[in-house]
């Protein structure tokens, strides 16, 4: 059995008339997870407990229950999402023993509709990344080629899906942590609007940036997982009350009519000849399908990275002041004061990238500096909000590149942080607006790597992403499976 | 601007970073040069710009989603304390504070 082959969407009717076993799906899961360890996707692997689970749904299955809407269906989870006694790492060596007394409202909906949750997926350390290289448990590999990296923060999400190792996973994006390893790494992966999907649970990094989404093999497997997953949920107070839309439903209307708007400052300098032509020979198939393409601008976002590694690293050093050895996690031994207990805890139990990150949010939040970097941050970041407002008066979507290349080679960012930073470039915008946004493959490029389109949504209106999403994703008519690995 | 050692050494005191001397001239070379790319935010007069704290969710009724303040029980301490490095009788025990 190949995961790859089987989409969510179909597996549900299936397990329900007995023609696939929920216990098949998941050993073949394992098996595959097992095959290809070397990727090191996981970081956790819950061999026994998705069997007793996928067991349970196969018993449902042969009483004639009526099956939950992901019964069966195998879900991998970044592992700085929470879940009861399963170790969540966060990729840190200072979570390295965290076994949580919670479950995060995303995972507990995934697992009360039926999914089975096969095990917690490597990711830059705390979220900070876009290599997934920045993790104590080592680099996660691309299965396109191994010598290059499958994008991050949530880079063992995207490989678990791409290679088959799960139908689909969760991952949590702050700067583009789904969007751009999905691109990477040949799946979709959707970041929601901030506020549509419970943060409760979600490991913080940047609070006011951070949502978490789905990655799937397909634009429907997707709207599946976003439909359950979504909806206010009382103890994520930033949790929208707003109706959730049904997005199966919803992507099956074409595109006929629909605005589309191509903002030019996402085609310039730094952008591949390759993911160039592929974007618009996309933009060129929706207009065939019957859109309107426009013309639009999006004046500010050359200041989007500045704006974000502002107010994200400032909000990182608040959020991970509490890794201090007292409560969870790693302690340094030798120390004989509390505060030199907490100074050299969180030197050795934090990486280069999260430890520069808490320096230049300290720096940014310190006396004498409010008001020159994070205030006017606050102010720039009004302005990339306003030029989205700006847009949506003209258009329903907006259709950019995911990333500038494909996938990079292992080490060739690690050196230097701007130059890393800069691979965020396109997604970091909808973050800061609090907007959608959806990766999905668009093509593969001459050296065989995949390529990655970007939909940007009105807030709320995941249903149009979708929509827009699954009408090209028919027309493209690609199979994105990447080569067999070793 | 630039960064001087000593404004590193004086950041990684308040954000709790004993950091080893090769990490202090590593990020004092590494943060002015990010600093150095974020003070192209100046280029811009945000003068009559409000600053934009929360992403209220602009789509429907723009408010947060509230809830009657009722009294919910807790973790309890024994589920507290199950993780602590070094729990002592459900407290956290911690190296000493004033004197050391």
């Amino acid at each position: 059995m190949e995961l790859k082959r089987l989409t969510i969407s179909s597996l549900h009717n299936r397990i329900a008339r007995g023609e696939v076993k929920a216990a098949d799906v998941c050993r073949a899961a394992l098996d595959r997870i097992e095959r290809l360890s070397e990727l090191n996707a996981f970081i956790t692997v819950r061999a026994d407990a998705a069997m007793a689970r996928a067991d349970e749904i196969d018993h449902a299955a042969e009483r004639g229950d009526k099956l939950p809407p992901l019964a069966g269906a195998v879900i991998a989870i970044k592992d700085n999402m929470v879940m009861r006694g399963v170790r969540t790492t966060a990729g840190s060596r200072i979570l390295f023993n965290y076994k949580p007394p919670y479950t995060a409202t995303a995972v507990d909906r995934l697992e009360t509709a039926g999914a089975i949750i096969v095990g917690k997926t490597n990711l830059d350390e705390f979220a900070m990344g876009s290599s997934t290289e920045n993790s104590a448990y080592g680099p996660v590999r691309n299965p396109w080629d191994t010598t290059r990296v499958p994008g991050g923060s949530s880079g063992g999400s995207a490989v678990a899906v791409a290679s088959g190792m799960a139908m689909g996973a969760l991952g949590s994006d702050t700067g583009g942590s789904i969007r751009q390893p999905a691109s990477l790494s040949g799946v979709v992966g959707l970041k929601p609007t901030y506020g549509r999907v419970s943060r409760y649970g979600l490991i913080a990094f940047g609070s006011s940036l951070d949502q978490i989404g789905p990655f799937a093999n397909s634009v429907e497997d997707a709207a599946r997982i976003l439909g359950v997953i979504a909806g206010h949920d009382p103890n994520d107070s930033t949790s929208s009350n707003v109706e959730v839309d049904d997005y199966v439903k919803s992507i099956s209307s074409d595109v006929s009519g629909l605005r589309v708007g191509v903002p030019r400052e996402y085609y310039g300098e730094g952008l591949d000849v390759e993911v160039k032509g592929k974007v618009e020979a996309s933009i060129m198939k929706l207009q065939e399908m019957g859109a309107e393409i426009i013309d639009i601008s999006l004046p500010h976002t050359e200041y989007a990275i500045p704006v974000y590694y502002l107010i994200a690293t400032a909000e990182a050093s608040a959020n991970l002041a509490r890794y201090d050895g007292v409560r969870y996690g790693y302690r340094a031994e030798e120390a004989s004061t509390l505060k030199a207990m907490y100074s050299r805890t969180r030197d050795q139990g934090f990486g280069a990238e999260v430890k520069r990150r808490i320096m230049l949010g300290t720096y940014a939040l310190s006396a004498g500096y409010y008001d020159q970097y994070y205030g006017k941050s606050q102010k720039v970041r009004s302005l990339i909000e306003g030029d989205f407002r700006n847009a949506f008066a003209k258009c329903d979507v907006i259709v950019t590149p995911t990333a500038p290349t494909p996938a990079f080679k292992l080490g060739e960012k690690t050196a230097d942080p701007l130059e890393m930073y800069l691979s965020d470039i396109y997604t970091i915008t909808a973050n800061l607006a609090g907007v959608p946004g959806l990766s999905m493959p668009c093509g593969l490029s001459s050296s065989g790597l995949p390529i990655g389109l970007q939909l940007i949504g009105k807030h709320f209106d995941e249903a149009t992403l979708l929509r827009t999403a699954h009408n090209l994703e028919q027309a493209l008519g690609a199979d994105f499976t990447p080569p067999p690995v070793m | 601007m630039g960064i001087a050692r000593a404004d590193v050494e004086k950041i990684a005191e308040l954000a709790r970073l004993e950091l080893t001397s090769e990490e202090t001239d590593l990020f004092t070379e590494q943060l002015s040069s990010i600093i150095g790319h974020v003070e192209k935010l100046n280029e811009l007069d945000t003068t009559d710009v409000q600053p934009m704290s929360h992403c209220a969710p602009a789509g429907g009724d723009s408010e947060y989603a509230k809830r009657d303040d009722q009294v919910r029980s807790g973790l309890g301490q024994e589920l507290a304390v199950e993780n602590a490095p070094d729990p002592e009788a459900g407290y956290f025990r911690v190296p000493r504070v004033i004197g050391g």
